[in-house]
């Protein structure tokens, strides 16, 4: 079923009786080509790029809650590419370009909003470490634009540019960057990948994972055994509990990462503004509400709640650089799982086991690598070489010392 | 007439009358009233539209929970977005405007969108807006964000100040309704330290709402009672206006207590504080939430919840109809009916869909048994109601009552999930609590007002009696058990109109139908797809009615169905309160130099660093620009001698036995070995081999050194220290403290220092080269006595001291210094100027130690010692940090030396594209050099230290510019290091 | 969450900095033959439980203490608190 203005006209005519399910609810097959583990954003989308781009269909997305029931369904919905790294820019710089075609390319809007992200930066050695981002980004092919006081306080006249305690001396705009739509970016690569044969097993928990003689043959799941060729675990927030069926350690920490929303308002905010002298990142989304968010919590932890320290020093740095937020209502809040890698930067990988790939390691930034993850995951599940952007997410990078480190800070995940 | 539905009795204050403005309309209220009770006895029924299709909407409860009655209260920076009527307190000279509408309130032009509705079913955007691409963010979505949104930000800065406090007690009672009251009393009358919140300005719960008896008198007059002994106990805190928000770990709640949001005027008191309250135990006495049933054009204004309108009759003495009719699922309805023919108000009949005899004997009351409300008319205000045998009742107000859903959310702010009771068709408390949470009343699942006095008080007294605390005897006070048995009977199935759940973000069974059928099934697919409980009330009356009509779809049981998870805060807090008093220049404390005092009086100007405030230079006479100062500061250290305050480096002593070889390991060079008397340079890895600190330690004793760090990582190095001290060599005798603060230290740097020191330090001391040479250090005094610590040590790369006194004398030291220079031309220079000096010099900082360099790419390779344990040195070793190929830190210099270079520039090759493949390296610190008249810059280059002399593009796309730049060495200034060693 | 510090009684975690699981105490032995192989375990693989966790934490905003404390990941409830110092002697990391 297409959708388009005039479908939604015409079922408008007749009482909205005739939209077909977005997805099948299948009983699973005994056996698949490729069983990916986690339908969540990036699960969804290799399902969706296995089944498009590379012809594979024989797939199952084993998902243990409802679809996109991981941090697709809780974050901040940022989309951006203004990493600094060459092993991650040419990646990100790919993701945005996906998104830029995603609605027209899956049929559903999942309204990709280039409103531009802002990284204000309050002294010179910021500056001159943006500059320097903001130049590899401009190699990579991407588009970045250096703004200096004067120009932020015409653009964005309610930032607090007079009594700051960090003053605001510039920010690195990338004006591509922006939001979407989280849930319905699951939606719309579950819907693609189902239309296309994907068989999409919700409430369907992986309990274990058949090896044999350093093979997988397929996995146990609440639903009964299912067999497969591949297997590719996609489960960023989970990894380490999954990673552990097959018997494996990784380079990861959970952490929870807690968000929030404010009660909904008129316009306020033209584009996604990130503070540089403290932890706080905040959009507006179209239905009015300010998303925010800001640094970890810190600790350990599978619980999908946090704590309040975190709390208030995100609305501490929302204060300090927009004091008419005041009397806005934060409404919501929530906590996301994260899988905190070693270095801050994620894995696409083969595993020491034949036909078992990994896919996580994501930190807080999994959202805006969505389609860019699924595409690469898919190409190395179908080829079994990595994508060209990809090359450097392996598990083996601590081996070698081909660390991707943005924030500069080793290997102690909860400061990533 | 004013105020025409006003009827006798209630807990207001008749003689003190408050004047208002709603929009254009002047009103008047009573002392004790919200703003919705004040309104609707102005019989202002249409107070709001609604999200999507602006539909007309009214007052629907009398609570927080209200879905519809959201208006802008107060004007200019003042002005505070979506704030339910039902929840401010009335004063004189509120103005409460309305929100969300496009011309006025009554004649809103965006109701054209109900018209539409058909078009915008739940999730239509998802399906359309995609072509062509260009129009989205052009056109349409500028169009949907600008109809979205509810109330409006006065883009001010918040005028009011806000705190945060702490509180500490045995137990914590949350709610002061009957169970919260019985509660408090019972653990307040053991002496326990009790807090008892309640979000209401007026304790009570539902005391204040009913006509029911406790102990032979009025509810009301009980609770008053009540609070009346708990105000006379020392142990017990009263906190009303107060909500306690969320349920965090270890028996932590926040809580938001209003303080002067009830005033015209805060007059510079605080508006609000929020209180993290550390309890030891907690009794949940949070009460319970009226639910609606579904039917035809059920969001008319007049359309209320039952509850609600007793609410109103028995504690706001307001008739919220003069025509009404109760349509209900169980006996609680009733009660309604009985209170308002009590007061006089004509109820014209109640329409029970159970098809059984009434529970109450109401003989001037109509009794429509198994029947059901299917449509109402009354576009602004409720005028008739439809039944399904096709009768119509003129009614102006409907009462409603589809059974009430205990107030569980405190207890699933640690993801616990609650469980169905059949019996009461609602789901109760379960499972995992949170931590020293016990529930009791109708929050428990308890709905009679007996049950929740004796639950309330054995509640507390178990939690107490676990604490050690002995409950007090006392007679229990004495209430009936009201009748209250009710049918699961969610929606009106025989309704052809739209039937709305979720009110303000117009979610209708139509749509949860909808969402069915499209495959989005799951509660939370269910919630994210039609926005079902995503509005400012949290879908606090919407959600359990949807969820039953989903279980209906799928066939499932609502328990099967599954609840959405609650999540703090249980209602909106402003970012203010959040925030606290860390905003604007409070944000973050300032930290400021020793010197800060004297810098200032002499011209300084100031800049950030961490939380320091340095002197970045010194304005002198005619001065135009900060290039002129610095200029001229460096210049004069290099040529005469320069002064600069270096407090903020980190400063570690460091004691024992084992200081030697404790250093030994957490630096990557050797300490053991360094003299009595010396400095050294120690380069610090990570564990990862990564470069982390570097700075200069001083042995001023066989076991005492002095490290310093640099300023940024002065605490980080220091916790890494005692990790390795506490956790990787326990044994080891060695003692460490911070004495950042405790020591002024000052650079004195240039060819002229040694005199200007030989004016300062006490005659004893012997400064001479050979008896104080570069690298030394020693304990002195200076100015007759006063002790002392010099270090020969040199940034600037010219001869140079750091000099250290106690910090209290930090200030009259510049004072001394700076005289004492006078006649060698000494002036005081800042950050910047040192900035300058140290690049001229190639050594490394923040922007080359980055967290993402190896000393080989320094150049400092060689200083990681591998004959040795020690931090980093094992993993620096891994082949892709010691290829050859890797960057190098080098000098370079503008080909055309007019040119300025610019830091953060990629450096390509001559010939090459400028993309990412090609990219050679980065400029890290550029500077102009006053003492060789042209830019200079450090950075790191693909194998630089083979290609001195090599001609390199240093482009910067961000500024649009590239030029041609020399690979030089790092060393600009005296690369042999002589001035130094002088 | 609330740290039963061994020595100050409870005090508010944020007191505290949180470094990691309490493993890191045991550095492995650098003259060791795979010294290379086991400093990559000890710096970047972890057990990352769901369920109890034995962790580092510093009271840097009171007695610089590092502690030990054992806390479930799931609930986050503190089952133990030790002094990291002590811990690690136990472990063997002496001089």
């Amino acid at each position: 079923m297409r959708y388009s203005a005039f479908r939604i006209f015409m079922e408008g005519l007749t009482g909205n009786k005739g939209w077909k399910p977005a997805w099948r609810e299948p009983e699973p097959k005994p056996e698949y080509d490729i069983v990916i583990i986690g339908g969540g954003g990036h699960g969804l989308a290799t399902a969706y790029y296995l089944s498009k781009e590379f012809g594979l269909r024989n797939v199952a997305v084993l998902e243990k809650g409802w679809l996109g029931s991981g941090n697709i369904g809780r974050n901040t919905t940022i989309i951006r590419s203004n990493y600094l790294l060459p092993g991650n820019e040419p990646f990100y710089e790919m993701s945005m370009k996906l998104w830029e075609n995603l609605e027209q390319d899956t049929n559903y809007n999942s309204m990709v909003s280039q409103r531009s992200i802002l990284n204000l930066f309050h002294t010179d050695g910021q500056r001159d470490a943006f500059v320097r981002r903001g130049n590899a980004m401009f190699l990579a092919g991407a588009d970045a634009e250096l703004a200096d006081a004067a120009q932020l306080r015409r653009e964005l006249p309610f930032l607090d540019f007079d009594n700051a305690r960090f003053p605001i001396k510039g920010g690195l705009f990338q004006r591509r960057g922006g939001t979407a739509r989280h849930d319905a970016v699951a939606w719309g690569y579950a819907r693609g990948a189902d239309s296309r044969g994907v068989d999409i097993l919700q409430n369907c928990e992986v309990t274990g994972m058949d090896i044999e003689n350093g093979r997988i043959r397929g996995v146990q799941t609440s639903r009964g055994p299912i067999r497969a060729k591949k297997v590719a675990m996609c489960v960023a927030g989970s990894s380490g509990r999954v990673a552990a069926m097959a018997g494996m350690r990784l380079p990861i920490e959970s952490h929870v990462l807690q968000a929030f929303v404010s009660e909904g308002l008129k316009p306020v905010l033209p584009g996604v503004i990130t503070f540089g002298a403290g932890h706080f990142y905040v959009s507006q989304s179209d239905k009015g509400g300010l998303v925010f968010g800001g640094d970890i919590d810190g600790y350990n932890t599978y619980a999908q709640r946090g704590n309040l320290p975190v709390v208030e020093d995100v609305c501490e740095g929302g204060m300090a650089i927009m004091p008419m937020i005041g009397r806005a209502r934060l409404l919501r809040s929530w906590g996301g799982v994260m899988d905190m890698s070693m270095d801050g930067t994620p894995f696409i990988d083969k595993t020491h086991i034949d036909g078992l790939y990994f896919n996580g390691g994501w930190c807080y930034g999994g959202f805006k690598a969505t389609p860019a993850s699924g595409y690469c995951y898919a190409h190395l599940l179908a080829k079994d070489e990595p994508h060209p952007v990809a090359t450097q997410m392996r598990l083996d990078r601590f081996r070698t010392g081909n660390i991707i480190d943005e924030k500069g800070v080793g290997n102690q995940p909860n400061l990533h | 007439m004013t105020q025409p539905n006003r009827i006798g009795g209630g807990l207001i204050d008749r003689s003190k009358e408050i004047k208002f403005r709603f929009n254009d309309k002047h009103l008047k209220g009573f002392e004790g009233d919200t703003l919705a009770s004040a309104l609707l006895a102005n019989g202002q029924r249409l107070v709001g539209r609604s999200f999507k299709y602006h539909r007309p909407r009214g007052i629907f409860t009398a609570g927080s929970e209200e879905p519809n009655a959201l208006v802008q209260l107060r004007t200019g920076a003042h002005q505070e977005p979506n704030t339910r009527a039902t929840m401010v307190e009335l004063f004189d000279g509120l103005r409460a405007t309305s929100q969300n509408h496009r011309g006025s309130l009554e004649n809103d032009l965006m109701a054209v969108t109900d018209w539409l509705s058909p078009f915008l079913s739940a999730g239509f955007y998802y399906k359309t807006f995609m072509w062509p691409k260009a129009f989205w963010e052009k056109f349409y979505e500028p169009a949907i964000r600008s109809s979205a949104g509810l109330g409006r930000l006065s883009m001010k800065e918040d005028p009011d100040i806000y705190d945060k406090g702490f509180l500490h007690c045995d137990l914590l009672v949350i709610g002061a309704g009957p169970a919260g009251l019985a509660a408090a009393l019972a653990a307040g009358r053991t002496g326990a330290r009790v807090i008892l919140a309640d979000e209401d300005f007026q304790p009570g719960g539902r005391l204040t709402a009913e006509t029911l008896e406790v102990d032979g008198m009025a509810g009301a007059d009980w609770a008053a009672q009540a609070m009346a002994e708990l105000a006379a106990m020392d142990n017990v805190r009263v906190m009303i206006r107060t909500t306690v928000y969320g349920a965090y770990d270890h028996g932590i709640y926040g809580a938001l207590e209003r303080c002067t949001d009830h005033l015209a005027d805060s007059g510079g008191k605080p508006r609000q504080i929020l209180w993290r309250i550390y309890s030891r135990r907690a009794v949940l006495a949070a009460g319970s939430t009226e639910r609606p049933i579904a039917f035809g054009n059920n969001d008319r204004p007049g359309v209320m919840l039952a509850g609600a309108v007793r609410t109103y009759v028995n504690r706001f003495g307001v008739a919220p109809g003069r025509e009404v009719a109760v349509f209900t699922n169980n006996d609680d309805g009733w009660r309604t009916a009985a209170d308002l023919t009590e007061k006089g108000v004509h109820v014209r009949a109640v329409i029970d869909c159970r098809d059984r005899a009434a529970p109450v004997q109401l003989p001037d009351v109509r009794h429509i048994r198994g029947a059901s409300v299917v449509d109402t008319v009354g576009r602004k205000g409720l005028k008739s109601i439809t039944l399904t045998d096709g009768q119509v009742l003129p009614v102006d107000c409907l009462a409603v009552s589809g059974g009430w859903n205990p107030a569980v959310h405190l207890t699933c702010h640690q993801r616990g999930r609650p469980e169905w009771r059949d019996d009461i068709n609602a789901f109760v408390p379960a499972g995992s609590l949170p931590v020293g949470m016990a529930v009791a009343g109708a929050a428990n699942g308890s709905m009679t007002l007996a049950a929740a006095l004796a639950e309330g008080r054995a509640q507390a007294e178990a939690q107490i009696s676990d604490l050690g605390f002995t409950p007090v005897q006392a007679e229990a006070p004495n209430a009936e058990d009201e009748p209250h048995e009710g049918v699961a009977f969610w929606y009106v199935k025989e309704s052809r109109k739209r039937a709305w759940l979720d009110q303000q973000n117009d979610v209708t069974v139509k749509d949860v139908k909808l969402s069915h059928r499209e495959g989005y099934r799951s509660v939370e697919l269910l919630k994210r797809y039609t926005t079902l409980g995503m509005a400012t009330d949290q879908g606090k009356t919407a959600n359990i009615p949807a969820l039953a009509i989903m279980a209906e779809c799928t066939g499932k049981s609502i328990p099967e169905t599954g609840t959405t998870i609650f999540r703090p805060p249980y209602t909106p807090v402003p970012m203010g309160a959040l925030a606290g008093r860390s905003r604007g220049k409070d944000f973050r404390p300032y930290r400021l130099t020793p010197s800060h005092k004297w810098a200032e009086e002499h011209g300084a100007s100031f800049v950030n660093v961490g939380n320091w405030l340095r002197a970045e230079w010194y304005v002198q006479g005619d001065e135009k620009g900060w290039r002129d100062s610095v200029d001229r500061e460096a210049k004069t250290t290099r040529e005469k001698v320069g002064i600069c305050d270096v407090t903020t480096l980190g400063k570690i002593d460091i004691k024992g036995r084992d200081a030697g070889a404790f250093l030994d390991k957490v630096y990557s060079n050797t300490f053991s070995t360094l003299k009595v008397g010396k400095v050294r340079y120690g380069l610090m890895l990570r564990e990862d081999g990564i470069c982390y600190d570097d700075g200069t330690t001083a042995r001023l004793g066989e076991n005492h050194y002095v490290m310093t760090t640099t300023t940024a990582n002065a605490v980080l190095v220091f916790r890494r220290m005692e990790f390795a001290r506490q956790c990787l060599w326990p044994n080891m005798d060695v003692h460490m403290i911070s004495t950042t603060d405790g020591w002024a230290q000052f650079a004195v740097a240039g060819p002229k220092s040694r005199d200007l020191l030989r004016k300062v330090v006490d005659k004893e001391f012997d400064l001479s080269n050979e008896a104080f040479p570069f690298m030394g250090c020693g304990e002195i005094t200076v100015c007759g006595g006063t002790p002392a610590r010099l270090f020969r040590i040199s940034f600037s790369g010219e001869l140079a001291y750091e000099i250290a006194v106690p910090a209290r004398y930090g200030n009259s030291m510049m004072g001394v210094l700076m005289e004492a220079g006078k006649e060698f031309g000494a002036a005081p220079y800042g950050t910047e100027a040192l900035g300058v000096m140290r690049i001229e010099k190639g050594h490394a900082t923040g922007n080359e130690l980055n967290g993402q360099t190896t000393a080989y790419n320094i150049g400092l390779g060689k200083m990681v010692s591998q004959k040795k344990e020690c931090i980093g040195n094992v993993l620096s070793q891994r082949p892709e940090m010691i290829r050859e190929d890797a960057v190098r830190l080098m000098g370079f210099r503008p080909v055309d030396r007019s040119k300025k270079l610019i830091a953060g520039s990629h450096f390509i090759n001559k010939g090459e594209d400028a993309v990412m493949e090609n990219d050679q390296g980065w400029m890290t610190s550029v500077a102009f050099s006053p003492n060789l008249g042209h830019s200079i810059g450090l950075g790191f280059v693909k194998r630089g230290h083979e290609r001195k002399g090599e001609i390199i593009r240093a482009v910067s796309p961000v500024h649009g510019t590239e030029m041609e730049v020399e690979i030089v060495s790092a060393h600009f200034v005296d690369p042999e290091g002589e001035r130094l060693r002088g | 969450m609330i740290i039963n510090h061994p020595l100050l009684g409870p005090r508010d975690a944020a007191e505290f900095v949180y470094l990691g699981d309490a493993c890191l105490i045991d550095r492995p032995d650098w003259q060791a033959e795979d010294a290379m192989e086991r400093f990559h375990d000890y710096g970047y693989l972890r057990d990352n439980p769901a369920g109890e966790h034995r962790e580092l934490w510093y009271h840097e905003q009171g007695d610089r203490s590092w502690l030990v404390v054992t806390r479930n990941t799931l609930t986050h409830e503190i089952t133990h608190v030790e002094l990291a110092r002590d811990v690690a002697r136990e472990r063997g990391r002496d001089k």
